[in-house]
């Protein structure tokens, strides 16, 4: 395998981690919000501030590490998405601003404020939105190079039933992964009457998620066929996906092993994100860039490597500890420290 | 109209982001290291008003972290949105340390979510101080990468250049390239210093008006100690960096000492203006003082401004740049020196007013030192974005809109920097320190209170 795979591969793998990471925090946001002006706030408001506190840090690096990650690896799609997401790109940044710096804000000033839980409420939704647009761009037909540089085609995206199923599914797999997760954690934490709400938004967002999932894939078979054709010759990996999504749904209406069922949602994206990525391939952004005629010099990418797993092996023993003190120590979850 | 010149709006956005950026990174740098100090002292001495120091200013950093790392993530971003073209060249040959960067905030980042949430869960209190190492290597690590691009910009080197394709390429030259060390030590060293002026300066603040207590006191000597030694620092490694300039970049160094015809026994220029015909007047000199300070030796030969092509030239304006960053290091260096001496000689009073208003002046005034050294730096490199290599114009994308951009992060930045000071305050005007230390420390209180 050439080091471009292997850089795709792993780049994807942080994209996929930020996925679930970023959307149970998103997710989060808007819950907390939602409990609040429909009054149930003393119920699980809690639970999701001592899930958050230590961890929204961590959530944005993993962002940051994708985006580094494709500027090292691919150069040139660095310089076509810079080109092309300038609006877009820049509107995720101030969402992703207001968002982080307003969390610290409220947990270690301004303590339910009702202004500030609005706002991390409502860029939990607009943030996924807005970075869908990369995913949607990719797709092609969106991008125009003439001898003026690269420009993006506002009204092709803003009237492209494609784009728009992304968003809706981007904003509903959120809503979907956050609730399954806080399903788990309220389990973990013996906290009976979160868990009841909790599990019922999980219950809720679970079909809008498949039927948004379908109606992104039939407008991908509308809109550009043959990445189509390739997602159907990768059907196993969907269906994977499917089953995966089934066990999950299962564990959670039964009332019984919440973390196996989290761990079901976790593999039910990993296909799909999977089958996905790979049925996308050669291409990373059509058609422009490609694997291949993107990739940075070999020296660079194998130095990469090389650095990356240097990284790993710092970091994989740190993130245990933090998770041995914080998420899994049940103590800890159960609030007694 | 410049508004619409997506060139100098890309200048304008990437100068706005990074001079709001570089405050929150200069402190993020520079005070885990000064929590670190503040908590061993106070372990080793058994000193409870020092642990509560480290946890007070853990508390602040907190706040502007969230800010630094909101802003470090937009600056991130619009690097590639911005200066695609750049990026494509640079990804190729210097994204190693940028890589590598993600994991030292990354590590950075687990160390201090955990150092914050477990003050009170070890036994032994060395413990919890051994997390305070990590995150003090993880930010002053993340200085280190993040430098070594920046001096990459200024002395590239690591690869050739064939047509637009960039081969021969070494990520390791490119990351230890000739500014390197120079630059890392510089920048490393005048945020230490400018994160202990300002816990300085809020210390000195409180003691004038509110009298402060034996806590602030505390406060006051460690964190101007800290500031002379930092200072001493700063200044030899902004000496060294002269040095480097005057081998490596003689053109910024003569634009910014307005030093146009290369000679010998140069004399350094302070202050002043130029008349029409470039020359100088109203400027304090100091005879053969340039050649001093590019080579160590008041005799030597110091290449001037007109050796390089005037398209070529940095703008002359950042001689004040230079000479304001100086006088504050020097101004620093004074007042931290001055406060020492009235200490250590018992008849004087160290709380004098007038020296605690010169120290209150310190950490502003190191912020503006940080700000004015990298506008020199920066603006000294123009026209090149990678010197000799590509010009800013030429690394900076062609989209329509950078203008809107800009007036969309104005308004964020006014929003991100209202935010921080006013949450600032709010948690530490509500909860003041005697108060927190006798909720903290019953014990230890009650006994002081009995002396
Ligand atoms: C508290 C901040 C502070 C203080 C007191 C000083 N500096 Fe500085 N200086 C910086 C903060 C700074 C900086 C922000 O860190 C810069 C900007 C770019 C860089 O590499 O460091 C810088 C750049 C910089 C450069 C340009 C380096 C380059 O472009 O490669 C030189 C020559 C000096 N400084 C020299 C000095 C001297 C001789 C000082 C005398 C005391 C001094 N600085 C004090
Ligand atoms: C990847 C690294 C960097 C890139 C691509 C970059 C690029 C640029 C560019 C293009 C400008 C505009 C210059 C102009 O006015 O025309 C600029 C300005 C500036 N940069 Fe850098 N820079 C980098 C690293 C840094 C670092 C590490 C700092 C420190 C925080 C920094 C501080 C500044 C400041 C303060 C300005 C404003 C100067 C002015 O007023 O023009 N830069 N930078
Ligand atoms: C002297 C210059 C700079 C210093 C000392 C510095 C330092 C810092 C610090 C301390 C943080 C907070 C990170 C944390 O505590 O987790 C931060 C955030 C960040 N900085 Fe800067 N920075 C500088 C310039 C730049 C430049 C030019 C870039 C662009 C390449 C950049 C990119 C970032 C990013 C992406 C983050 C967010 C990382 C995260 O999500 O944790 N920084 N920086």
């Amino acid at each position: 395998m050439g080091y471009e795979y292997i850089g795709i591969t792993v780049l994807w793998l942080f994209l996929y981690g930020y996925l679930i990471v970023a959307s149970v925090d998103f997710g989060a946001g808007f819950f907390a919000y939602y409990a609040k002006i429909t009054k149930k706030d003393h119920i699980i408001n809690q639970l999701i501030s001592r899930y958050l506190s230590p961890v929204w840090e961590v959530t944005n690096v993993f962002f940051v590490f994708f985006f580094v990650g494709i500027v090292g690896f691919f150069p040139d799609a660095a310089y076509y998405y810079g080109q092309a997401l300038l609006i877009p790109g820049s509107i995720a940044i101030v969402l992703i601003a207001i968002r982080g710096s307003f969390y610290a804000f409220e947990s270690y000033g301004f303590k339910n404020n009702h202004l500030y839980m609005f706002l991390y409420g409502a860029t939990g939704l607009l943030i996924p939105a807005s970075l869908s647009t990369a995913l949607t761009i990719s797709e092609g037909g969106f991008i125009e190079e003439t001898s003026n540089g690269v420009k993006l085609l506002y009204t092709e995206l803003l009237t492209s039933p494609y784009s728009w199923s992304v968003v809706f599914l981007a904003i509903v797999s959120v809503l979907y992964i956050s609730s399954m997760f806080l399903t788990y954690y309220a389990n973990r934490a013996d906290d009976q009457s979160a868990l009841e709400l909790v599990r019922k938004y999980a219950l809720f967002w679970s079909s809008p998620t498949i039927i948004a999932s379908l109606t992104s894939f039939i407008a991908l078979s509308q809109h550009n066929p043959e990445h189509f054709e390739k997602a159907i010759g990768l059907w196993w990996v969907f269906g994977l996906s499917v089953f995966f999504f089934m066990v999950a749904l299962f564990l959670v209406y039964q009332g019984k092993f919440y973390g196996w069922a989290f761990i079901a949602v976790m593999l039910q994206f990993l296909s799909a994100f999977f089958g996905y990525g790979a049925s996308h391939l050669p291409y990373i952004l059509q058609p422009f860039v490609t694997i291949t005629s993107g990739a940075t010099n070999e020296t660079m990418g194998i130095t990469l490597v090389i650095a990356f797993i240097a990284g790993l092996l710092l970091l994989v023993p740190s993130l245990i500890l933090l998770m041995r003190l914080f998420l899994f120590n049940a103590d800890y979850v159960k609030g007694k420290k | 109209m410049f508004f619409e010149d997506s060139v100098t709006m890309s200048r304008l956005l990437t100068s706005l982001t990074l001079a709001f950026h570089v405050i929150f990174a200069t402190v993020g740098v520079g005070i885990p290291i000064m929590i670190s100090i503040a908590e061993f002292i106070g372990i080793k001495k058994k000193d409870s008003h020092l642990t509560l120091l480290a946890r007070r200013w853990t508390r602040g950093m907190t706040i502007t972290i969230a800010v630094g790392v909101v802003t470090g993530t937009a600056i991130g971003l619009q690097l590639s949105l911005l200066w695609p073209s750049f990026m494509q060249v640079a990804g190729n040959v210097i994204s190693l340390p940028l890589f590598m960067e993600v994991f030292a905030f990354f590590f950075e980042a687990i160390f201090l979510g955990i150092y914050l949430y477990t003050w009170d869960r070890f036994k032994n209190p060395m413990y919890h101080w051994l997390l305070s190492i990590p995150i003090v290597i993880g930010s002053t690590l993340s200085a280190f990468f993040i430098t070594t691009v920046n001096a990459f910009m200024n002395t590239p080197q690591g690869f050739e250049m064939d047509g637009n394709t960039v081969t021969e390429i070494s990520p390791l030259a490119a990351m230890f390239n000739p500014a390197t060390p120079t630059k890392v030590f510089h920048v490393v060293a005048s945020s230490y210093l400018t994160s202990a002026a300002i816990l300085a300066t809020i210390a000195a603040v409180i003691i004038l008006v509110k009298k402060g207590s034996e806590y602030h006191r505390k406060a006051l000597k460690l964190t101007v100690t800290a500031t002379f030694i930092f200072a001493i620092a700063t200044a030899i490694a902004g000496d060294l960096s002269a040095k480097f300039l005057a081998e490596h970049q003689p053109e910024k160094l003569a634009a910014g000492e307005w030093h146009f015809e290369t000679e010998a026994g140069a004399d350094l220029v302070l202050f002043g203006s130029l008349n029409e015909d470039n020359e100088v007047e109203n400027a304090i000199t100091i005879p053969k003082g340039l050649s001093f300070l590019a080579y160590g030796d008041f005799n030597a030969e110091v290449e001037g401004l007109n050796e390089v092509p005037s398209d070529e030239q940095p703008p002359l304006w950042i001689h004040y740049m230079f000479d304001l960053m100086v006088s504050i290091g020097f101004y620093v260096l004074g007042i931290s020196m001055l406060f020492l001496l009235f200490w250590k000689v018992k008849k004087w009073n160290e709380e004098n007013r007038l020296l605690l208003w010169g120290i209150a002046t310190l950490g502003p005034l190191s912020m503006l030192a940080i700000e004015f050294g990298w506008i020199f730096a920066e603006e000294g490199r123009q026209p090149w974005i990678l010197r000799g290599i590509m010009t800013v114009a030429e690394g900076a994308t062609t989209s329509d809109h950078v203008g809107l951009m800009f007036i969309l992060f104005c308004g964020l930045y006014f929003v991100l920097g209202a935010g921080c000071l006013l949450v600032l305050r709010k948690m530490f005007k509500n909860n003041p320190a005697e108060a927190e230390f006798e909720e903290r420390y019953p014990e230890v209180a009650a006994t002081k209170e009995e002396d």
